[in-house]
């Protein structure tokens, strides 16, 4: 079972999203080209991840809910492998 | 014996408002019997329509739009409203509890507000109707995008109808990680309930993917966002890729709690123990894990690449692995059995002899070379059908015979049942077998119009249906004309839990929670001269 953290861990992990909020409307502001994708999504990532870990409490569940967590990722990963590997290899049809 | 618990689930209350709120397990798999069965029949006389149209190439009963309306409502109504939910809402809400020993599933109010959200799905689906959608069941993009009908209206209702499906998964998976009775191992747990848990597993982790992709979907026929138009950088097999990847796992999501139900008949009939359990029960785990793998065989003719095709048809092939691990154990399950052929064991075995056709023509389509040929032909009308009717709905029928007694406390006439599974079985090969020819020789599905030399086969298909639909409504007048007023709590003689208390059960279902001991599955003469 779940232990929940104490309120001066969600605060500080509160202060941390707006933080990275702000990180990720000025990354917007420069062009970074092909990356700008990329970076907005591996700051939403670790976004995701804090609010998962503290607010969701998967940092202190057991092995199971990691497992039905995590699976997910796993078939995330395939649909975009899978339809990626589609996409940009249509050009040796 | 507590005061609750002195009423069995049926009389605990009358009127509307005492079904439409209950909170009671078992009153809400009636609930979704009476919804999805309403639904059958709705799609299924729109089936008749179609098949009637065919007797003649031309126009016969209805104009082309029409007929495109009609198996579009046909189809999406018996996948969304119908099969879906089907087997899992109906019999996983009355059975999961009872098997497992408990005396309802952890979240029952979340049950009952899945159950709301069905009906919210199925009302948006039904007013789409007014002009009904023409896209077929699949909303293929840039049609379903041109289409001036009622798409958006109908995929929000399955957007909603998605969300009864999650909602019951999450509760089915809690329930049997948390309420199993003492005694109840992993290793005890009836199959129904592993069969259960894993499609509960797909409808949590696929349905949000078909619910993004219709939302995307209605976002490109608003604001025209560009997702699948090529015009604008976009791919409408990207359609496809995120359609299908909900799609297929969804055919197990139909399939896997009728091979659930037919693995506890055929033990209960042959009077031994299920042969290889362990292997049933991980195979459904290996059907759900591999159902995620396979989507891209639905789209080898889409343009699709040569190097994703052969990754796909190659994975294709190993669902036939955890498949085959049940068939065969089914069978090792009944060899030197004894036998009965009671109405629920008929249906069980068609389901075996149907599925083994559906499965096995699957593989003619998940082979790169002769999908060419058979790809949007009658072959996958049949091929689908034989999975679908032949496997999930002679499931469903298994179960409403063998959990009838239980169910309604009541005993139907066997005999009478016989009898209509004569009619279905015999009608629906007649239906569906000729269109296994119809496509090898090029009659393409979903087409209004057909060349002469087709016609014979169209008139043998539809007389076909109309067997089917005799034997349906025999069907249903043998429920609702039972041979007894009263059934015994075990009239089968089952191991399973759900029958060691009185028919039909009780409102609190045990009126203590149940030690279980042995396996669900201890049949067989040794065993049984033993206890």
């Amino acid at each position: 079972m779940a232990s929940e953290g104490s309120y001066r861990q969600y605060v500080n992990i509160g202060i941390l999203l707006m933080a990275l909020t702000v990180i990720t409307v000025a990354a917007a502001q420069f062009d970074f080209g092909p990356f700008n994708v990329p970076i907005a999504l591996i700051i939403a990532s670790i976004k995701a991840t804090f609010v998962a870990l503290y607010f969701m409490h998967l940092k202190h569940e057991d092995t199971m809910t990691w497992i039905f967590a995590t699976y997910p990722l796993f078939l995330l990963f395939l649909l975009i492998a899978f339809s990626a590997t589609d996409i940009f290899t249509r050009v040796l049809n | 014996m507590s005061t609750d618990n002195e009423k069995n689930y049926l009389e605990n209350g009358k009127g509307f408002s005492s079904w439409f709120f209950t909170t009671d397990h078992k009153r809400l798999g009636v609930m979704y019997l009476c919804g999805i069965g309403t639904f059958f029949i709705i799609a299924a006389i729109a089936s008749v329509l179609l098949r009637a149209e065919h007797l003649s190439p031309g126009r016969t009963i209805v104009d082309a739009h029409t007929y495109n309306v009609l198996f579009t409502l046909h189809g999406s109504m018996m996948v969304f409203l119908f099969i879906v939910p089907g087997v899992a809402a109906t019999f996983g809400n009355f059975l999961i509890p009872l098997m497992i020993g408990a005396r309802d599933v952890i979240f029952p109010k979340l049950n009952l507000y899945s159950f709301w959200i069905y009906c919210l799905g199925a009302v948006i689906f039904l007013f789409a109707l007014a002009a009904p959608a023409d896209t077929g069941w699949t909303f293929y993009t840039p049609y379903s995008i041109e289409s001036g009908t009622n798409v958006i209206l109908i995929t929000l209702g399955i957007f909603v109808l998605g969300f009864s499906s999650i909602l019951t998964g999450i509760n089915f998976i809690v329930t049997i990680h948390k309420l199993r009775a003492p005694g109840m191992t992993w290793d005890r747990l009836p199959l129904f309930c592993w069969a259960a848990y894993s499609t509960s597993i797909l409808q949590v982790l696929a349905t949000p993917v078909v619910a993004i992709t219709l939302v995307l979907l209605i976002g490109e026929r608003y604001w025209g966002l560009g997702f699948f138009d090529p015009a604008k950088g976009g791919d409408p097999v990207l359609f496809q890729h995120f359609f299908w990847f909900y799609s297929h796992p969804a055919v197990y999501i139909m399939i896997l709690p009728a091979m659930g139900i037919i693995s506890e008949i055929i033990p209960v009939f042959s009077r031994k123990p299920i042969f290889g359990y362990k292997s049933i029960a991980y195979s459904s785990l290996a059907i759900a894990l591999i159902s995620f793998l396979v989507w891209g065989h639905h789209m080898f003719t889409s343009g699709q690449s040569k190097l994703i095709n052969i990754i796909f048809s190659a994975i294709t092939f190993a669902v036939a692995i955890p498949t085959a691990i049940k068939v065969f154990n089914w069978l090792w399950t009944m060899y030197k059995g004894s036998i009965e052929l009671s109405a629920a064991m008929l249906y069980a075995l068609a389901f075996i002899f149907l599925f083994t056709i559906g499965g096995l023509t699957g593989l003619h389509l998940g082979a790169l070379a002769s999908t060419i040929h058979l790809h949007d032909t009658y072959f996958v009308v049949a091929h689908m059908h034989y999975v679908m009717i032949g496997g999930t709905l002679f499931g469903l029928f298994a179960a409403l015979h063998f959990w009838y007694p239980k169910m309604w406390g009541k005993m139907f006439d066997e005999f009478r049942a016989k009898i209509a599974f004569v009619f279905i079985f015999i009608g629906f090969n007649v239906t569906f077998f000729p269109q296994f020819i119809m496509g090898t020789l090029g009659m393409p599905r979903r087409y209004y119009n057909y060349d002469p030399e087709f016609t014979i086969f169209h008139q043998i298909s539809t007389a076909g249906t109309w067997l089917m639909a005799l034997g349906f409504i025999f069907m249903l007048y043998n429920f609702f004309r039972p041979i007894s007023k009263t059934a015994e709590a075990n009239p089968y003689k089952s191991k399973s839990l759900e029958w060691s208390i009185p028919s039909p059960p009780p409102t609190l279902n045990f009126d203590e929670i149940p030690t279980v001991t042995e396996s669900t599955y201890a049949y067989g003469n040794k065993i049984e001269r033993e206890t």
